[in-house]
């Protein structure tokens, strides 16, 4: 044990040096006071936005780690998917003025095209790529899953060319209203009311239905639940039918917030919404949503409130840097997560 | 699926034909095909692209008829159901392609598929237009499927045979252009030579079967005179046929920067970097069975130290000699890797994969931001790095750089090679196969960990130096995750903890893209490929080592998840 001591005081070191920056960067911020309650608002708002967002992947990586216990690398790529077939539904609507003059009718256009396209992929992937690997543990998997990733996005980028193409945005979208008579964009309100329907669905679905009582079953034990008489391989296809569904959607309001699409924008949030999975304790519904919201949160405010009180020039460019940092603090410090998943703990 | 009744073998047949048909639409609506089909073989005869249908219909054909007959279907193992079910697999390749054909002159597809193209359909419909076309590119998948049944049926040695002609021809077709230019250095026979097989544009048709004439002829020589030797003295050692190829590819490819020019050189010198980048991921993944895929930083580390060392702008520290700064752009490696390591040290597994991943986000962020910019340069880099020189000689050309990247490659493998038979390897290779046990058995993990990530980004360091006098400037840009996944291809692909397959996987991904240039683009895609196809048919790679693969085959069958389906559905029903 006495070697060991270097390696956890270089660990408490970490942890120090992140605190002290949050803490000295956070008093420094406030003490200068430059921002105003305007600001923070959209700062908050900003942040529930990307975080709804990010829980909806999130819940992609918990529910496939749940049921198969590998990591979906390919994941944010079937939110890329369905941001570009919702982008080839949503040019010729805007185009048209339709989705102008019919947003519900328009939206939900959108959503189920991108929804059709990322579960169907989803679930192609599923069956060519991951099932021949059902039963192999080690590196195999995962790195079959990263070759599917980059067969996604070059996919893609092939058949739709590398540029980024940008979102249309209705203006209906672009206008602001009134929350306890602070703005709001339309489109942050709307991607948040939205996900937290669906998440609530999914919720409902994985908790009151008999699939998802399956499911749940096979996430606790798959050879105990497979001697129940449970249809493995089908709870598997639900389970990335489920994760697609919810990748497609995600995918969609991702672009409608960022305004663009292009071959390689599923990584980023993907990693990141991995991160908030774990965050949230990897194979828990639940805390797949809270890790996506908190995640986008400490992003959204973050560079401001901890780094601007430090002097540091340009925060706002540092906001990946946050959000990894987060991700690598809990994989090392808790990687159970918050809620404290037992699952993690179980994993070699 | 199994224990349904079988499908009848007509279905089965069009089943696997369908799948290459896909395979052929894939290629064609991510733009491969039409890019393939601008480069020659056989001038004005046959394009790459055509010979890559052709290929798929041909394979179509001959895995159909051959798997059936495998199978013990009797209709398959008659000569004329052999033949009928490859012509129906061929037909059935054929379908996809047609409907695509259909598509694109009923739809306005182009408009969203950049690649479906007016230049397309004419390759597809051979020049004929649509209804002549589709008619013949059934017909002839169908008779391409045909050939490929035959040819699974005829005895192997006119199918063995065959082939080194047919790969002379498609060696010297496509790389035609670097084979002209290495010839047209030299004079007199040679030009004659070069006149006889070549026009100006390509391999031309008289070329073509002359050098499948020769190439078969040789090959029938050196087989008979193989057999010879095996009826004197016995089977050769695999091995050693091996370590002899392997010993005249390694003279081939140090002799022919010098022979071939500054192109070769320059292409022969990148995969020389990425060589020695995949020794040192190779001592982590491959030996300590640790993913990193966060390797990128340690390139970075190794090159922007170099640059802030020698260069003359005003980021620069100091103007060193890049001799001096060599040495210490690799120190600097190691203690980025040993710092990066030291967080990651208690995380396993897929977990490992994600936290570097992150670790190496972290540094491209922060080298990228303006934060960092008064010391790196920010989105601008670091320019003006001067070249190597040896007392007045100047390390300028790629090809003088080429021998310094052999001379670094050489002496890494030297010490890649002694790590992995030394205490410190094997210590690794425990770590690898089970970490507790490791542990139990004295190994110290913490010490070993740190190793393996401090001497991995040792090379890469190396590697990041030369890479910053190449190009005599750094930008964040060149810093890019996709560097670590090349990597990461190239391990794999070429087998892991294996030195000669790190050579081979480099040669293969970095080199044969880099040559045929217009593949640039689809590179990502093809890595993508043959990460799934590597992992699902040869997980131990090309050139495997002898003791590993404990790590990528399964130890743990309780794992299992569905115990009633068939594992592997493309041998399976």
């Amino acid at each position: 044990m006495a070697r060991l001591n270097a390696v956890d005081v270089a660990l408490w070191g970490m942890r120090v040096t992140v605190v002290l920056v949050v803490v000295v960067g956070t008093i420094g911020t406030l003490v200068k006071d430059r921002y105003t309650i305007a600001q923070w608002v959209d700062f908050v708002v900003f942040g529930l936005t990307i975080g709804a967002i990010y829980a909806q992947i999130a819940l992609g990586y918990t529910m496939v780690y749940g049921v198969l216990r590998m990591i979906n690398f390919a994941h944010g790529d079937f939110v890329m998917c369905g941001a570009f077939a919702g982008y080839f539904v949503a040019t010729p609507l805007d185009r048209s003025g339709y989705l102008q003059d019919h947003p519900v009718l328009g939206m939900s256009a959108i959503l189920v095209v991108a929804v059709i396209t990322s579960t169907a992929i989803a679930l192609l992937t599923e069956r060519v790529a991951y099932r021949p690997f059902r039963r192999v543990t080690g590196l195999a998997p995962l790195i079959c899953a990263i070759g599917v990733s980059f067969f996604l996005e070059q996919t893609f980028r092939g058949m739709f060319g590398s540029a980024v193409k940008s979102y249309p945005s209705p203006a209906w979208q672009r206008s602001t209203f009134d929350v306890f008579g602070f703005n709001v964009p339309r489109v942050d309100f709307l991607v948040i009311v939205l996900a937290v329907f669906f998440m609530g669905g999914l919720y409902l679905i994985v908790q009151r239905t008999r699939m998802g009582t399956a499911m749940r079953a096979v996430a606790e034990d798959g050879e105990t639940a497979a001697l129940m008489g449970i249809d493995v391989n089908k709870v598997v296809v639900f389970t990335f039918f489920l994760g697609g569904a919810m990748a497609g959607i995600a995918g969609v309001f991702y672009a409608f917030v960022y305004k663009q699409v292009y071959f390689f924008m599923g990584f980023t949030p993907g990693v990141k919404a991995f991160g908030a999975a774990v965050l949230g304790g990897i194979g828990n519904i639940p805390g797949a949503m809270l890790g996506g919201l908190f995640l986008g949160m400490v992003e959204s405010i973050g560079p401001t409130l901890f780094l601007d009180g430090l002097g540091i020039p340009a925060p706002y460019q540092l906001r990946d840097l946050i959000a990894f940092t987060l991700l690598i603090m809990v994989l090392i410090f808790r990687p159970q997560g918050l809620l404290g998943e037992k699952m993690a703990k179980k994993r070699a | 699926m199994s224990g349904h009744r079988p499908r009848p073998p007509a279905l089965r047949a069009g089943l696997i034909g369908l799948v290459f048909g896909a395979l052929a639409v894939h290629l064609a609506v991510v733009g491969v095909l039409l890019m393939v089909h601008q480069r020659w073989i056989v001038i004005d005869t046959l394009t790459l692209g055509q010979a890559t249908l052709v290929l798929l219909a041909t394979s179509a054909g001959a895995m159909a008829a051959s798997r059936l007959a495998a199978q013990g279907d009797a209709f398959a193992r008659g000569a004329v159901g052999h033949l009928t079910l490859g012509a129906i697999a061929g037909a059935a390749c054929g379908v996809p392609i047609a409907v695509l054909t259909a598509m694109i002159v009923l739809l306005p597809l182009q408009s969203i598929f950049i690649a479906l193209s007016p230049d397309l359909l004419d390759m597809l419909t051979v020049g004929q237009g649509p209804e002549l076309g589709v008619p013949i590119l059934l017909v002839g998948a169908a008779l391409c499927g045909l050939l490929g049944a035959a040819l699974s049926l005829a005895p192997s040695g006119l199918r063995r045979a065959l082939i080194p002609g047919a790969v002379t021809v498609l060696v010297a077709g496509v790389f035609q252009e670097l084979i002209q230019l290495m010839l047209q250095q030299y004079e007199g026979v040679v030009t004659d030579v070069r006149e006889f097989f070549y026009t100006w544009d390509g391999l031309s048709l008289q070329g073509a079967v002359g050098l499948f004439v020769i190439a078969t002829l040789l090959g029938l020589l050196f087989r008979r005179a193989q057999r010879r030797l095996v009826a004197r003295r016995g089977p050769p050692d695999p091995k050693r046929t091996r370590m002899m190829w392997a010993g005249i590819a390694m003279l081939v490819l140090v002799l022919m920067p010098a022979l071939a020019g500054s192109y070769i050189g320059q292409v022969l010198m990148l995969v020389g970097l990425y060589i020695l980048m995949g020794m040192g991921l190779n001592l982590e993944v491959g030996l300590a069975g640790l993913l990193d895929l966060g390797f990128v930083a340690f390139f970075a580390v190794g090159a922007y130290t170099t640059a802030i060392l020698t260069a003359d702008s005003p980021h620069a520290l100091m103007q060193l000699p890049y001799w001096g700064a060599m040495p210490v752009a690799v120190l600097m490696s190691i203690c980025v890797g040993v710092l990066f390591g030291l967080p990651v040290l208690g995380i396993r597994g897929d977990y490992l994969a994600v936290a570097t991943m992150g670790l190496g986000e972290i540094v491209r962020v922060l080298v990228m931001s303006d934060f960092a910019a008064p010391l790196l340069g920010g989105a601008q880099g670091v320019l003006q790095i001067p070249k190597p020189r040896i007392g007045d000689y100047v390390l300028s050309t790629p090809v003088a750089l080429f021998y310094l990247t052999l001379v670094c490659s050489a002496v890494a493998a030297f010490v890649a090679w002694r790590l992995e038979n030394s205490r410190l390897g094997r210590a690794w290779m425990a770590l690898r196969d089970d970490e507790d046990v490791a542990q139990a058995l004295g190994i110290n993990l913490v010490r070993s960990k740190l190793l393996a990530y401090g001497l991995g980004a040792a090379f890469a360091g190396l590697a990041g130096s030369i890479f910053a006098t190449m190009l005599t400037s750094v930008y964040p840009s060149s810093f890019q995750l996709l560097i670590s996944i090349n990597v990461l291809a190239l391990i794999i692909v070429g087998g892991m903890g294996s030195l000669p397959g790190v050579v081979l996987g480099s040669i293969a991904l970095i080199g044969l893209p880099e040559l045929l240039r217009e593949f640039g683009e689809y590179r990502y895609l093809f890595y993508g490929a043959a990460l799934i196809v590597m992992m699902r048919l040869r997980p131990e790679g090309l050139w495997p080592s002898e003791t590993r693969q404990r790590e990528l085959h399964s130890r743990d069958e309780t794992l299992a998840l569905d115990a009633g389906s068939d594992p592997v559905p493309a041998q399976g029903d």
